[in-house]
């Protein structure tokens, strides 16, 4: 069995041994992303196991072991750990725990501290936890994530996201049910395979993988008229992670809308942008400045080749570019506003509202801070700008009911209904109708 | 065409219409459905087969909990705002808005323009429910309430965001005397407020205003609050006839769309449906079987305890001892053994010093049986929420703290109690006993108050008695989950439930698991049973529900004791307390002297400083008085003791800095919101600005009135306090008149190395952002938000440069010298801080005085956001510092949790510094909704408890309630003295 190390904070460290020994569990907020993650770390030697896990039992775990008024992803990532290891028929000795760490002025760059607090609580303080970032945060011998890996990771990103966004504009027409599920679990499993051999890892070759993306998915055969378009934006995991938003995409669908979700890869850039900005805004070192700036630009021009495959398939819409959704928000909230998803948030139902979805629904965990400013601050304003813009704050939390939250939901799809009568014939003509009736209203009790 | 028919499922009730091809109403029905939706649905369609049978009808379903019917029996569904608004097109189709309370929603729908339609978020609970509930917690009618608010004189300002809020801001009140009139106009008002704060965000409610739902059809009251509160006329104020079917008339127009049905059809449809059980997210039960049951029971009633004598038979010595609690009073006389002569427990109805007065009289009258026996009280004492007033209506000896009351009590049946948990209607404490003291007690927070009142109201919902209610789920197999949390998101979670088809068995087992997962997750905040303590004692009226009692034991897989007088625990330790006083003679009120007792209660205001206090003038016979709700001894006629206070100290300084200062002010005013960052920055500003010849106009000190002046612009209504206010601040700016209003974006607080960062929370951060895009009067003058930060000197002279250059074309120099003389005045400022703190420290330690550490936020010493606790703080004679005065004497150190934000850094240094220092005390102010302080409030918690401190957490809202804080504050002083005896 592996030893315990401590580092001299005494915070446990993952051993070399330990990855020779343990099983590293995951949360998964994106599934397609997150499953390429999760094949790209094997592919590295790790043993991965990525938690799909969604049961009551997650959350009741989450609320034992975490303070019940932080942030609701916090208490799930980490019930689902926790979970995981009680009762997923782990070896608890035998397992690591990884998780992503931003920083950053949000509470939610705290969640690795209460996960050690929660496993500490649960006496499983001897289970490693291991920090995944990108600011060099927390070091751990058996675990580190070379340029190349960092590239791999980046480049499936992009992957995730084409795929995510091609296949949601396939999903509510699929003449076969399962059409476009399948067909993204056949390209990424192609796409890892290709990782492992060494291919698709560089620009001509993603170009040459995006055109196939676009024209495999283009592939699958379609029917019934355009339907209504219902953005999702909000905080990162409530937004993506289906066990987060009480699966919001699956309701959508059933509810006879195609769901429009942003993708991941704005969300990077914004993070690294901040670090820009922040130089920027209150001085700082030109050198942070210049690192930031071309690793930035690298992972736009990626961007751009994302863009041009969808453009070019003459099938899909294309998301703007970084830039694109930056300029904006110009107006609505400054470039130092970075805590959580800070502007990009708005950018991005602005983003919507210009590409024609005017219907968004802006999820967050109950209480969230930033939301608190760029989701649910800036709707006033959207409304006042964009009379037609038609947004919905949903708030998630372990007591928030379905029935509330769908129910808000169906508020805001019948008003998308209402509205997209009400756009292109104004004055409407109805109401004149019924002025002409006399309004009747009386008791006729039988 | 045919028939239309609309069906519409609420929260409580269902109402269904039939409406003719002329749009013309048919039918109607109103009925409350106890939670049987389907069959309450059913039966009155089928009453009306008369009238539809045979015929094909068009039918749409509606509603919160029409949904599920919808579902199962597979008939459309509209969604319940947008059938109200086809409603309203039709009937009165020049309106400009549309006010709709429900059972549990609410809802506004703006006409003109691009249709707006809001309800409110899964926080802002509670309307109809919501009034049901304060009209049991008033031991009236929800018609008798209606009634009461007519004949109001005064308003209370109750919290007007949530339900459970409100019910702990009317509960002192009540206890306290306050006029039923006056407290039931204050609970509609409080449900105007919440609407308009709630749901109009940011966008005005004008013109003609249409008023639907059940609560505004039945409640004229509640109508005379919206009508005045909106400043309406009559013809602006429209209360259609039918205002409370609205929802199920737009199903029927809405069902137009749909392709006709038979009605026989439709009924069969639902009544399959009825049978069709969905799965539900269930718990294993409580008990397997009866014998099970049995054993139970067996076990609860063999724990030992006081013994009962008749009273008529003993002679001797008597202690009195009284429990006025916030829904019920508790009344014991004892022996000098602890035996017990008497036992009361009642509901007090809203008036507690009535039921005080006629049982005191029957006990002497038991006393002086004429038998040859002969009681004599010896002493009384009493606490509980309404023990100021008890004690100076009948002139006990002694008010004690509840805490210690309950020890007392627990601490004869089991002298090894080590935990101690109390669920009474209301309130919830727990606390820990270490070392024969009071160690760390955790009170539900305003928002999670689901005790015994809260089973009871739902019970009653149902229809049910509680003590049936409670039994019910005994032996179901399979109780419903419900989640843990707050009263209003039980509301849904049983709105869920019934939708899905539980049973009210399974429901009511549910209900009494869910208090008991509260009261230990949400409350206590364990991991497991030994996080509680091995000896535990379960008291309160609400572990008499033997279904909440076996939730407990098996949540914590430990067997507790309940003693036979759990209702009564506190009464009992207050009589054991006066007891323990050894008196010759109890001050109590003689038989003779209750023979000619008055009591009135009269509302007042005092206006003798800018706490604005509600108070209760209680008079009694004899000219003798008592004043509640008063934070000092001002109204009282006495000048408030005066101890060292820094809070006050920092406010009167910060609240000084405006004017010219050492400049001329020829570059014109600029306005200041005094609000979250300036709290700490307002040195630095004001310096920057004056040396730059700007004149600095402050927004007026924080009060309610300017909260509410804001309100309606608030678009996020969990947001904290300290936030909201803001809106207030910068529209009375706008109003007084200023060239510029400056209020800078500051992601980045100074820093002060004690931490990994230096960030400020993203409220505080980000604020003048939303505030731009939110608060309409902004358009009207030049309202400047850069980002700025100050933690970096050289750039910021630098980037203030730039910016004062481009905004008022300031020579870069001139603004270089004036940012350095700022950085001077800000550290002249800290400095004398920390000068001032110690000489305050110096002198209680002269003077021997406990010395309270008050960590927080920099404007939490906003008098608006405090409620004036420090005032409370220093009448129990503490001298008061804040965590700045004492965190820089120690340095940055590892913690359990990322260190990035500089006010949090400050005070787990301070609260490090107190845990070496014996005479002093921490008490965390923790705003509520701050999200941040779930965290610092762990780790505050742990750093002082591994110092051998006690840690107390006060959360506060615009709640001015100060009740659980005096709780807090006076078990923090009793174990101050129990540590002190050791």
């Amino acid at each position: 069995m592996a030893k315990l190390v401590y580092d001299d904070t005494g915070r446990l460290l993952f051993t070399k041994e330990m990855k020779e020994e343990y099983t590293l569990l995951m949360p998964q907020m994106l599934p397609v992303h997150f499953g390429m993650m999760k094949k790209l770390l094997e592919c590295e030697g790790y043993k991965v196991d990525m938690l799909t896990t969604n049961h009551r039992g997650i959350v009741d775990e989450g609320l034992k072991y975490v303070h019940n008024d932080t942030c609701y992803p916090a208490l799930l990532v980490i019930g689902q750990l926790i979970d995981a290891v009680k009762h997923g028929g782990y070896d608890p000795h035998k397992v690591g725990l990884l998780i992503t760490q931003t920083g950053g002025g949000c509470r939610a760059s705290n969640y690795i501290h209460l996960l050690r607090k929660a496993l500490e609580k649960a006496d499983m303080a001897y289970i490693p936890v291991v920090s995944v970032n990108l600011s060099g945060l927390e070091k751990n011998p058996g675990f580190g994530l070379s340029l190349p890996f960092i590239r791999k990771a980046v480049y499936a990103m992009m992957y995730g996201d084409i795929i995510v966004n091609v296949a949601n504009q396939v999903r509510p027409y699929e003449v076969e049910a399962g059409a476009a599920d399948a067909m993204i679990d056949r390209w990424s499993q192609r796409l890892v395979d290709g990782f492992q051999a060494g291919k698709g890892m560089s620009r001509r070759q993603m170009r040459a993988n995006f055109d196939e993306i676009c024209f495999d998915f283009a592939a699958i055969p379609v029917e019934g008229e355009p339907k209504i378009r219902v953005g999702v934006v909000g905080e990162i995991y409530v937004k993506f992670a289906p066990l987060g938003n009480n699966n919001l995409e699956k309701f959508l669908l059933s509810e006879g809308v195609e769901p429009v979700v942003p993708g991941l890869t704005d969300f990077i850039i914004f993070k690294i942008y901040n670090r820009v900005a922040d130089v920027e805004l209150y001085g700082g070192k030109w050198i942070k400045k210049a690192g930031c700036s071309l690793f930035m630009k690298y992972i736009e021009a990626c961007q751009r080749d994302m863009i041009a495959a969808l453009e070019h398939s003459g099938r899909f819409r294309a998301p703007g570019t970084f830039r694109e959704l930056h300029s904006l928000v110009h107006g609505y909230l400054g470039d130092g506003n970075k805590m959580g998803e800070g502007w990009l948030l708005t950018a991005e139902m602005l983003e919507l509202i210009h590409s024609g979805t005017n219907s968004i629904v802006c999820t967050q965990p109950f209480g969230c801070l930033p939301n608190h400013i760029v989701g649910k601050g800036m709707i006033r304003k959207l409304k006042d700008d964009y009379p037609y813009s038609n947004i919905v704050a949903i708030d998630y939390d372990p007591g928030a009911t379905r029935i509330n939250q769908e129910n808000r939901i169906k508020l805001m799809l019948a008003n998308a209904k209402g509205l997209a009568r009400q756009e292109p014939a104004r004055p409407r003509e109805e109401s004149q109708r019924t002025r002409e009736l006399e309004p009747q209203l009386a008791h006729a009790n039988i | 065409m045919s028939l239309r028919v609309g069906i519409d499922i609420g929260s409580t009730t269902v109402k269904v219409v039939v409406l003719s091809e002329q749009d013309k109403l048919l039918f109607r029905s109103y009925e409350r459905h106890f939670s049987k939706t389907r069959e309450r649905a059913m039966e009155t369609l089928a009453s009306i087969r008369d009238l539809l049978a045979g015929q094909e009808i068009k039918v749409t379903i509606t509603g919160s909990a029409g949904l599920g019917v919808a579902d199962a029996a597979g008939i459309d569904f509209v969604q319940e705002v947008y059938a109200t608004a086809a409603a309203v097109n039709t009937y009165i189709p020049d309106t400009d808005a549309v006010i709709e309370l429900g059972g549990e929603d609410a809802k506004i729908i703006f006409f003109g323009g691009a249709l707006e339609e809001r309800m409110n978020g899964s926080c802002a609970g509670g309307t109809g429910a919501f009034i049901d509930q304060m009209a049991t917690l008033m031991n009236v009618s929800v018609s008798e309430l209606d009634e009461l608010s007519l004949k109001h004189e005064k308003i209370y300002p109750i919290a007007s965001r949530c339900g459970v809020f409100a019910k702990s801001d009317i509960q002192p009140i009540l206890n306290q005397g306050g006029r039923k009139e006056d407290v039931a106009a204050s609970i509609f008002q409080a449900v105007v407020d919440q609407t308009v704060a709630g749901l109009t965000q940011g966008r005005e409610l004008k013109g003609k205003i249409v008023f639907l739902g059940g609560p505004l059809h039945f409640l004229m009251g509640l109508r005379q609050r919206f009508v005045e509160t909106l400043k309406l006329d009559g013809d602006h104020a429209v209360f259609p006839e039918d205002g409370d079917c609205f929802a199920a008339m737009g199903a029927a127009l809405c069902a137009t769309d749909y392709a006709p049905v038979p009605f026989d059809t439709v009924l069969k449809k639902l009544e399959d449906s009825a049978n069709t059980a969905t799965v539900v997210d269930t718990m294993p039960p409580l008990f397997t079987g009866r014998e099970e049951y049995e054993a139970f029971l067996e076990r609860h009633n063999s724990t030992g305890g006081p013994g009962l004598l008749p009273i008529n038979g003993y002679n001797g010595d008597a202690y009195l001892g009284i429990d006025a609690g916030s829904t019920t009073t508790k009344i014991v006389l004892i022996t000098s053994e602890g035996d017990l002569l008497y036992q009361y427990y009642h509901s007090n109805q809203g008036n507690p010093v009535a039921i005080v007065l006629e049982q005191l009289k029957d006990i002497y009258g038991l006393c002086s049986l004429p038998h040859d026996n002969h009681i004599v009280i010896k002493g009384a004492a009493v606490t509980g929420y309404g023990e100021d007033l008890i004690k100076n209506a009948f002139s006990c000896d002694l008010g004690l703290v509840e805490t210690m009351a309950h020890y007392k009590a627990a601490a004869f049946f089991d002298p090894e109690v080590d935990f101690i948990i109390d669920i009474g209607g209301q309130d919830m404490k727990c606390f820990k006993i270490r070392n024969g003291a009071v160690d760390s007690i955790m009170l539900n927070e305003a928002c999670s108050s689901g005790c015994g009142s809260f089973i009871e109201t739902f019970a009653k919902a149902l229809g049910y008695e509680i003590e049936d209610f409670a039994k019910l789920g005994l032996f179901t197999q399979k109780p419903v989950n419900l989640g843990s949390r707050c009263t209003v998101f039980m509301n849904s979670s049983v709105k869920q439930a019934q939708k899905d088809g539980a049973s009210v068995e399974d429901i009511s087992a549910g209900l009494s698991i869910s208090i008991v997962k509260n009261a230990i997750y949400k409350v206590i905040r364990a991991a497991s049973a030994d996080d509680l303590g091995r000896h535990i004692v379960v008291q309160g009226g609400t572990f008499y529900n033997d279904a909440v009692l076996r939730a407990f034991e098996q949540e914590i897989g430990r067997e507790v004791t309940r003693p036979d007088i759990a209702g009564s625990m506190g009464a009992f330790g207050a009589a054991l307390a006066a007891r323990d006083l050894h008196l010759e003679k109890s001050a109590l009120l003689s038989r003779e002297a209750l023979e000619h007792f008055t009591h009135t209660a009269k509302p007042a205001t005092c206006g003798l400083c800018t706490n604005h206090c509600s108070l209760t003038v209680n008079s009694f016979d004899g000219g003798r008085r008592f004043v509640s709700g008063n934070r000092c001894s001002r109204p009282l006629g006495e000048e408030p003791s005066r101890l060292p206070d820094l809070m006050r100290y920092k406010y009167a300084k910060l609240r000084s800095l405006h004017g010219k200062g050492s400049g001329d002010g020829s570059r014109g005013k600029i306005g200041i919101p005094f609000g979250l960052n300036m709290y700490e920055n307002l040195p630095f500003w004001f310096e920057l600005f004056t040396q730059l010849n700007f004149e600095v106009v402050l927004s007026h000190e924080s009060s309610r009135k300017l909260y509410l002046k804001g309100q309606r612009t608030i678009p996020s209504d969990t947001v904290c306090y300290p936030a909201k206010l803001l809106h207030g601040h910068v529209e009375a700016l706008v109003e007084v008149g200023v060239d510029a209003i400056f209020y800078p974006c500051m992601p980045y607080n100074f820093d002060e190395g004690a931490g990994d960062n230096n960030y400020n929370c993203p409220v505080v951060a980000y604020y003048p952002e939303l505030l731009a895009a939110n608060v309409p009067d902004l358009k009207q003058v030049r309202y400047l938000y850069p980002y700025f930060g100050l933690h970096r000197p050289r750039d910021m002279e630098r980037k203030a440069g730039e910016w004062f250059f481009n905004e008022f074309h300031i020579p870069r120099q001139e603004t270089a010298a004036a940012v350095k003389a700022a950085y001077i005045a800000y550290n002249a400022y800290k400095n004398d801080l920390r000068n001032t703190g110690r000489i305050y420290i110096d002198r209680a330690r002269a003077e021997g005085r406990p010395i309270l550490v008050v960590c927080g936020r920099p404007y939490h010493m906003d008098p608006e956001i405090n409620h004036g606790i420090n005032d409370l703080i220093t009448s129990y004679g503490f001298v008061l510092v804040t965590e700045d005065a004492v965190a820089y004497l120690e340095d940055k150190a590892p913690r359990h949790v990322l260190n990035q934000w500089t006010y949090h850094a400050r005070m787990y240094n301070a609260a490090r510094y107190v845990c070496a220092q014996p005479d002093m005390e921490v008490i965390q102010l923790v705003s509520f909704g701050c999200g941040i302080d779930a965290i610092t409030g762990d780790e505050m918690r742990s750093i002082l408890e591994t110092g051998g401190k006690l840690y107390t957490q006060l959360k506060i809202d615009d709640i001015s309630n100060l009740g659980a804080v005096k709780i807090r504050i006076r078990s923090l002083m009793a174990a101050i003295e129990a540590r002190k005896e050791k």
